[in-house]
């Protein structure tokens, strides 16, 4: 046997160096510091420094304040991620359908894409101010003692509220595309076949948005688990009692706000981790059944 | 046309700059956390400071709130980019006072640079809280406040009550009639600050093993003591009898409730003096914090909270001389008259004090004085302030432990035994830490 050897050129790896050099810089770099900081117990100034094994997971990991964190963060994160992609889903198939004025449906609806977390916490942290705001009069005109100061779960409600609010332009952008991927000959076809529209937008539709459908799965809890922190910050700050305080949160709380950089960092590491997981899970599992 | 502007931004900068470097002023850069009408009266000073000599440059940064200019701070110090000055609060005081060799000590700096320090000169309140265990004061401290409480003039007009309590037992009293003229009788703006740290302070009760941590970081908290549980029951009773409003933790939010006469009282800081004579559109006054009778019979006075100026280490003596220079500038009379007037922040010194008083401005506005005149209310064993590390997650826990009162999630026998549980761990970490 022969073994064929290839002349390589370096020209392709010239090509993928952009993006490798921002890995390396952006993600590989940071947290490889972190799981090394996430051994240490070292003062916020950096003058002194012990290694300590896994002292950092065993103090602030599995605790009680990060346990009602994890919970909060996987409901948070479920509830978030579904409603995004159904809200979304039904008013791209709505809008889709729409003839006259379209393209101003589409844009209404596009609109909310321009608006970063935090812009949009401040909106829904006025709208929901016990003294001027419209949505908190509103809620208790409606018979309901609400009080997100202090119940735990009103102040779920108001961090998912806004964190879909936010998210389902962004879903309805890439839906919107989806349909409009899906050929006119397959519809028609399908008309022809079936009477009921419900019928055919489970069995063809659906189905045929399915590649769409996951990549938006992915990025929905990305967006729950990591971006709604600029949602959190300016709205319920993790209270009342810890009830809204995502993983990031507390990572935050306990690292930027407390200086905290071992208990923090190993916090950051756990988060990784878990994220790490369910993105296998997702790819494994969710993905085979999706045809592209 | 787009790298035609970029290079005429770049020359008139580069011109903007050249007179100082010709001129070889020392710059010192100041990072602070003072915003809105706060920020702007920083930037007086510095401007008064530029223009008072020639030898210095004295460039203020706002680095956001107190926690981002802390983080903002270690971030630099880390990345040897530190500034020269920084403003720390009193949560974080631990944290930068534990790093040993972080920060020269103000009153070593003043001594080597600055033509002396006398720490007689300041005012016997602010002394203890910025300094070691041996009295060497380690911050300046900067802008200086204590927990006061505020009244609607006009609505104990309406409600027919005379003038503001003196103690809680008195506010027990008058709040039935806030009630009836449609008044929450009670708000307030920091509960870990007002309702517990000072206090303790007011009762004079120890806060921390280990003479309130300034001689230790192996410490153990007290707050799960029987006179804080009694008053947060009797918190969470005014709050159920409508007495008492809670509009969340931020502290605005709540000020916002006195300021749109939704309470008609409010503890915040002798500090929001300024702010509120702008915002408030009716007549108030400003008085002691209240106390338990039942607890004690003479209150003791309250401690600073607020924040100091540190200044980092590993800088040149040019620098450092400059740092000494500002703050002598900064502690001098004129100055903390000028800051105090118009922040309502207390003046440090004596000499500043005096000169308030001489020029007849607690005449003119005597509830400006209700603030130094409480620091320097007889002090006890327990009322100079604490040191604890980690303190800005204590407070976070005591945040969490008090809304769970509130919402009747937990028993107040239960919250104070989470914060003490709680608490210790995170000294306990401190500890290990910060040997």
């Amino acid at each position: 046997m022969k073994r064929v050897q290839f002349e390589h050129s370096p020209i392709p790896y010239l090509f993928v160096a952009p993006q490798i050099i921002i890995i390396v810089v952006f993600f590989l770099w940071p947290a490889g510091q972190a799981i090394y900081q996430s051994f240490l117990l070292e003062d916020a100034f950096g003058l002194s420094s012990q290694f300590v094994w896994f002292k950092n997971y065993k103090d602030t990991v599995l605790n009680d304040a990060w346990l009602q964190s994890a919970g909060f963060t996987l409901f948070f994160s479920a509830i978030v991620t579904f409603l995004s992609l159904a809200l979304a889903l039904l008013l791209a198939v709505k809008a889709n359908e729409v003839i006259h004025g379209a393209s101003t449906y589409k844009t209404m609806l596009m609109w909310a894409y321009a608006i970063a977390p935090p812009v949009a916490g401040l909106m829904g942290n006025l709208m929901f101010n016990p003294l001027i705001g419209d949505m908190y009069q509103f809620m208790n005109a409606t018979g309901m003692d609400f009080d997100h100061k202090l119940d735990g779960f009103d102040a779920g409600f108001v961090v998912i509220l806004i964190s879909v609010w936010k998210q389902v332009s962004v879903n309805f952008i890439f839906f919107l595309s989806g349909l409009q991927g899906i050929p006119k000959s397959v519809i028609e076809a399908s008309t022809l076949d079936c009477k009921s529209s419900f019928r055919r937008f489970w069995t063809i539709t659906f189905p045929l948005l399915a590649p769409t459908t996951f990549f938006l799965m992915v990025i929905n809890i990305t967006y729950a688990f990591f971006e709604t922190f600029g949602i959190i910050d300016t709205t319920t700050q993790g209270a009342p009692g810890g009830a809204t305080t995502t993983l990031v949160y507390k990572v935050f709380q306990d690292g930027f706000r407390g200086a905290d950089l071992g208990g923090s960092s190993a916090q950051s590491v756990v988060l990784m981790l878990m994220v790490l997981a369910l993105t296998v899970i997702q790819f494994r599992f969710i993905e085979r059944k999706v045809h592209y | 046309m787009k790298l035609g502007n970029l290079l005429r931004t770049a020359v008139f900068g580069a011109a903007m700059v050249m007179p100082t470097t010709l001129l070889a002023q020392t710059e010192i850069q100041w990072w602070h956390a003072m915003g809105g009408r706060l920020g702007e009266v920083v930037e007086e000073i510095s401007a008064k400071y530029n223009a008072s000599q020639s030898d210095y440059v004295l460039v203020p940064t706002y680095k956001g709130g107190y926690e981002d200019t802390m983080t903002a701070g270690i971030a630099a110090f880390r990345a040897k980019q530190q500034p020269n000055l920084i403003q720390i609060f009193d949560a974080g005081a631990a944290t930068i006072i534990n790093a040993k060799g972080a920060t020269i000590p103000v009153a070593q700096l003043m001594a080597d640079y600055g033509g002396g320090f006398n720490v007689e000169d300041y005012i016997p309140g602010v002394r203890g809280f910025y300094a070691d265990s041996d009295g060497q004061m380690i911050g300046m401290p900067f802008n200086s406040s204590t927990p006061l409480l505020y009244w609607n003039k006009d609505a104990f007009v309406e409600a027919g009550v005379d003038g503001p309590p003196a103690s809680w037992e008195d506010f027990e009293a008058m709040a039935p009639k806030f009630a009836a003229a449609g008044y929450q009788a009670l708000a307030q703006s920091h509960s870990p600050w007002i309702f517990s740290e000072n206090f303790m302070s007011r009762h004079n009760l120890q806060m921390a093993t280990g003479n309130n941590g300034f001689d230790s970081t192996d410490v153990k908290i007290l707050y799960n003591n029987d006179e804080l549980k009694m008053h947060w029951s009797k918190v969470k009773e005014w709050l159920d009898k409508g007495w008492y409003g809670f509009y969340g933790r931020g502290w605005g939010d709540n000020q916002d409730a006195f300021v749109q006469k939704k309470v008609a009282m409010w503890l915040g800081s002798s500090g929001s003096f300024g702010g509120l004579s702008k915002s408030a559109e009716f007549e108030f006054g400003a008085a002691y914090l209240p106390y338990w009778k039942s607890i004690i019979d003479e209150p003791k006075g309250t401690f600073i909270g607020g924040a100091a100026l540190f200044a980092m280490s590993g800088k040149s003596d040019a620098e450092n001389k400059g740092v000494a220079d500002f703050l002598a500038f900064l502690t001098g009379p004129e100055m903390q008259y000028f800051w105090h007037k118009e922040t309502g922040y207390v003046p440090i010194t004596n000499a500043a004090y005096d000169l308030a008083k001489s020029d007849g401005y607690y005449g003119t506005t005597p509830d400006a004085e209700i603030g130094i005149l409480q620091l320097n209310q007889p002090g006890g064993e327990w009322t100079k302030g604490y040191r604890l590390g980690y303190y800005v997650q204590i407070r976070e826990v005591m945040y969490s432990n008090y809304e769970d009162i509130f919402s009747g999630k937990a028993s107040v026998d239960d919250a104070f035994a989470a914060i003490e549980k709680d608490s210790n761990v995170l000294l306990q970490r401190f500890a290990d830490t910060y040997k």
